[in-house]
């Protein structure tokens, strides 16, 4: 059942996307941008976390997730460590997947091959 | 042929290909919903071994990154990106992706202006206006934790 709603959820995201693109010409980065600010502003409002746990990769993995990764590890930073967790806490949350774009990303531009632009 | 500008703009917009916004929300939905479906599974599947269930959660973004990275590497993400639109970029595969794509595109440029700085042509910007706003939710929350 988890499956079927990650994906039901999970696809959801994608076509709203799909649609802001091709009706309002907004750029790929821009749709990341607002997805990623989005997701911080659902987590902070309480509204994101029970869509993630009732869709669980679902939710986590669109962008939105990232942005629910940034805000729930300021949240966990700030009750630990006050303040300074709100400086802390985004990229902390965050960091096994920049981290991970960093150093795959990194490799794979050096082992292969780009093809010559057009 | 003689036609003047506005004409000729007439005649482009014509000619050019209608997006069929139907047709691609529809794939969108499919491989996003998809990639999602993929994403729990390889969670049901770290979740089998010993691993504890914070590091099966980092591990699963961390496989798609590297899917997503490897498969721009190879040149068959673009293909399939075509085709699924926002399908693949809205989830973390789409951010695999655009850190990638600029830095082989621009490789030549060498290593540091060339792939170090164009691995955040958009990762940049996402990281950016994520932590300002999640810093931002933090100063609040922080503020009704002390005054409330």
């Amino acid at each position: 059942m988890e499956f079927l709603w990650a994906f039901i959820i999970g696809g959801a995201f994608c076509a709203v996307a799909q649609i802001l693109i091709d009706t309002t010409g907004l750029t790929p980065a821009r749709i990341l941008v607002l997805y990623v600010t989005l997701g911080v502003f659902l987590t902070a409002v309480g509204i994101y976390k029970p869509i993630v746990d009732f869709a669980g990769c679902g939710a986590t993995t669109p962008l939105l997730g990232f942005g629910y990764s940034l805000a729930e590890g300021v949240r966990t930073a700030v009750d630990k460590n006050g303040l300074i967790g709100a400086l802390t806490g985004g990229l902390t949350g965050t960091s096994a997947g920049i981290g991970a774009a960093i150093v795959f990303g990194y490799l794979i531009t050096l082992i292969f091959k780009g093809k010559p632009r057009d | 042929m003689d036609i003047n500008e506005k004409e000729y703009k007439k005649y482009c917009a014509g000619r050019a290909k209608k997006s069929p916004v139907f047709k691609d929300t529809f794939a969108a939905f499919i491989c996003g919903g998809a990639i999602c479906a993929f994403a729990e599974g390889l969670k049901a599947l770290y979740g089998m071994t010993s691993l504890p269930e914070d590091t099966v959660k980092m591990l699963v973004p961390v496989t798609l990154v590297f899917l997503a990275a490897l498969s721009t590497g190879l040149g068959v993400f673009d293909d399939f990106a075509k085709f699924a639109g926002a399908g693949t970029l809205v989830p973390i595969t789409g951010f695999a992706n655009a850190v990638v794509s600029p830095a082989m595109d621009d490789k030549s440029e060498g290593l540091i202006m060339g792939v170090g700085a164009k691995m955040f042509t958009i990762a940049g910007p996402v990281i950016v206006y994520g932590v300002l706003s999640s810093a931002l939710y933090g100063v609040i929350y922080w503020l009704c934790e002390v005054l409330l």
